[in-house]
């Protein structure tokens, strides 16, 4: 792994990241290829291809036809044959149509070849919602693929981690599946989340894949989360500040390897812990979080953890429901409080 | 075959009533999100995916249809909607995503569902196919009469669910009509770089099934099409497909910058406008005049309005009312 030794001034949103991190690979590699729809030209819905079809032209970086199981399915073949591919899935919620191709090929191949099969490619893909895209554009789906053996997945919440965690994946020889937040990408019609956008250093270099980050270091309580749900955790650490707590936020960074060190960790320092996701309440990364620190004798809670969580419900189209659904930072101080009040 | 004058009067009359609804939205959509344009700001939040200038698939297949006939859409549903008799007041609340919407706000643009007309519509490219199919089925298997209708964009035909859905109506001989509204684009991608055919109406010949084309966006070239594709479902011949060329005339969602296009091909299809056409058309037929069409428009337009007005004044549902409807009470459903 690099280090970075550079100090950087130069702030990036993560869509620039996204996209520097990858051209950085496509140069360097010329087994790396982009492909998926609107990745061209375009540049990506979502801006994290920006420039790349312009510097590598339409054979490295490719339009798809709206096929998914045959252009992820592709990736794989092309991987096993010692490709390097990167490909979109527009918005996560779209897996249902080729999730096959994702979990009995991409995800598999490497065991059913008793490791003989490298699948090195990474499927990036969007999640989240908050501006009214509804209930089929607006999902996370952490814990899903989370919970699918065989491949990796990161999350990042800011542009840093997302070039580091992106060189990461590209370089990993096993799929990698890059879940961004729409709201982090710097998108201007998104309504984008300032804090994700921060100094990203021009040289390449890589974030290591399954190591969370502690963000902000506190002893009252853990704040333990993961893409846009961290910029609710900081902000509700410092309301808590002023009230006079002081709040440790974790950023998982990465879901598979899950850094369940790290958490304990933090735990056994605070003794406190809340999970903040967007995803769905049950069977998620809240659950999973809980247990693991549950599960340890280090970490003897001063108070029953709590979840800050999307409910157990399709997302709703009017903005009405969806805010009051949504996690957010005041919820996540409401649960501190209510967690000192039980206790 | 032939329209009838009646037939031609309510074809153009809801190609207006649908691109007037899809101006009042986009003008009203445009609140609040200006300077810099936001999505998640102004009366109608979220994506937005407008139909002017496919007006002409719409109106030619819904001709054909009752209530009673199944239709599902994608996700540009509001001229189909229009067409197919979805109540326009609860369709404009839903967009709104207010209480008195079809889903009271929990769907919004992309999931608009009318039982009462048979209408649904989805987000996912090709998603629809498959109901369809088997909606058609099950009248087959109920003795009730009735045909399914599949909207998609060709965009949608490159997906898997578009082969496996023709194949089984196919081998099942099913009462289902499959309808492509060719614009051109997938978003950003151009028909001729993501389809190996030129006309998917081709890609018929694979399963058996009769394919129809329909070149520039000709309301009554549609209006035949589908109407032999219908009866041909309703006398138990099963499906058929249907490509239609027509015509994006905005972006792919608003807020899209339209640079993949070439230039002035925009201008191009504009003077192209089906609706104005049509219009011609009909006065040249004598099936319209002048003091006639402008008392459609302004029925339209007054139809539009009063819409828009029931959508702005209604209330939004309790934010609790989210955690409602998830499941129906067992025995509540039909
Ligand atoms: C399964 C799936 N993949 C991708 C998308 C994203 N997407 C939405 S519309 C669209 C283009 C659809 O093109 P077409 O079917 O031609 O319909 P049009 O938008 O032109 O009416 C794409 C790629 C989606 N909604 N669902």
């Amino acid at each position: 792994m690099t280090t970075v030794t550079k100090s950087a001034t130069r702030k990036l949103t993560i869509a620039r990241a996204m996209a520097e991190a990858t051209a950085q690979e496509m140069r360097a590699d010329p087994r790396v290829f982009v492909m998926g729809e609107d990745v061209g030209p375009l540049g990506g819905v979502f801006g994290n291809t920006r420039g790349l079809f312009d510097e590598f032209g339409a054979e490295r970086v490719r339009d798809t036809p709206i096929s998914e199981t045959a252009f992820i399915g592709a990736a794989v073949g092309a991987a096993s044959d010692g490709m390097r591919p990167i490909v979109e899935l527009m918005f996560v919620d779209f897996f249902g149509v080729c999730m096959d191709a994702i979990y009995n090929l991409m995800a598999k191949n490497t065991y059913f070849s008793g490791g003989k099969v490298k699948v090195p490619m990474v499927l990036m893909t969007s999640t989240g919602g908050g501006y009214s895209d509804a209930g089929q554009h607006s999902q996370c789906l952490y814990g899903t693929f989370a919970h699918l053996p065989g491949m990796k997945v990161v999350v990042p919440s800011n542009a840093f981690d997302a070039k580091g965690l992106m060189t990461a994946a590209i370089r990993d020889d096993n799929p990698v599946v890059f879940m961004y937040h729409k709201a982090l990408q710097g998108m201007g019609w998104l309504g984008t989340e300032k804090g994700a956008t921060v100094p990203v250093p021009e040289e390449s270099y890589s974030v290591e894949i399954g190591r969370a980050a502690v963000v902000r270091e506190g002893h009252d309580v853990t704040l333990v989360s993961l893409g846009v749900g961290v910029h609710h955790c900081l902000r509700a650490a410092k309301a808590l500040e002023e009230e006079g707590f002081s709040a440790e936020v974790v950023d998982l960074r990465s879901l598979v390897p899950l850094d369940r060190d790290s958490v304990r960790a933090s735990v056994a320092k605070t003794g406190r812990l809340i999970v903040v996701d967007e995803d769905y309440h049950s069977y998620g990364v809240s659950g999973e979080i809980i247990a693991s620190a549950a599960e340890h004798a280090d970490c003897r809670l001063k108070a029953a953890p709590k979840r800050v969580t999307y409910p157990d419900i399709p997302i709703p189209f009017a903005p009405t429901m969806e805010q009051w659904a949504l996690p957010n930072a005041d919820k996540v101080v409401a649960a501190f409080h209510q967690m000192m009040r039980e206790s | 075959m032939q329209p009838t004058a009646d037939q031609r009067r309510w074809m153009y009359r809801h190609m207006v009533l649908s691109r007037y609804l899809e101006e009042r939205i986009e003008a009203l959509y445009m609140e609040g999100k200006t300077p810099v344009f936001n999505m998640a700001k102004g009366p109608i939040p979220g994506e937005m995916h407008l139909s002017n200038g496919q007006e002409p698939c719409a109106v030619g297949v819904c001709a054909h249809l009752t209530a009673d006939d199944i239709v599902t859409a994608t996700h540009r549903p509001h001229h189909i909607a229009v067409a197919k008799g979805v109540d326009l007041d609860a369709m404009v609340a839903e967009i709104f995503g207010k209480a008195s919407g079809l889903s009271g706000g929990r769907g919004g643009h992309m999931h608009l569902f009318d039982a009462a007309v048979n209408f649904s519509c989805s987000g996912i490219i090709g998603e629809g196919l498959g109901p369809a199919v088997g909606a058609a089925l099950s009248r087959k298997l109920q003795g009730k009469p009735g045909v399914a209708v599949a909207f998609m964009g060709e965009g949608a035909a490159n997906q898997g669910a578009f082969h496996e859905a023709l194949n089984l109506a196919a081998v099942w001989q099913l009462p289902v009509v499959f309808v492509i509204e060719d614009n051109a684009w997938g978003i950003s991608v151009a028909k001729q770089a993501s389809t190996a055919v030129p006309r998917n109406d081709l890609r018929a010949a694979a399963y058996g099934i009769p394919g129809h084309h329909v070149a520039d966006n000709d309301v009554e070239g549609v209006f035949a099409a589908a109407g032999e594709a219908i009866a041909r479902a309703r006398e138990g011949q099963g499906p058929s497909l249907i490509e239609i060329e027509t015509a994006r005339l905005a972006g792919h969602f608003m807020g899209d910058g339209e640079d993949y296009r070439p230039k002035g091909e925009k201008e191009g299809l504009q003077a192209r406008d089906p609706i104005p056409r049509y219009r011609q058309a009909l006065l040249d037929a004598g099936v319209l005049d002048e003091a006639g069409d402008v008392a459609l428009v302004a029925e339209a337009h007054a139809r539009v309005e009063a819409a828009i007005r029931f959508a702005q004044q209604s209330e939004f549902l309790p934010p609790e009312a989210a955690l409602e409807q998830v499941f129906v009470e067992s025995g509540e459903q039909q």
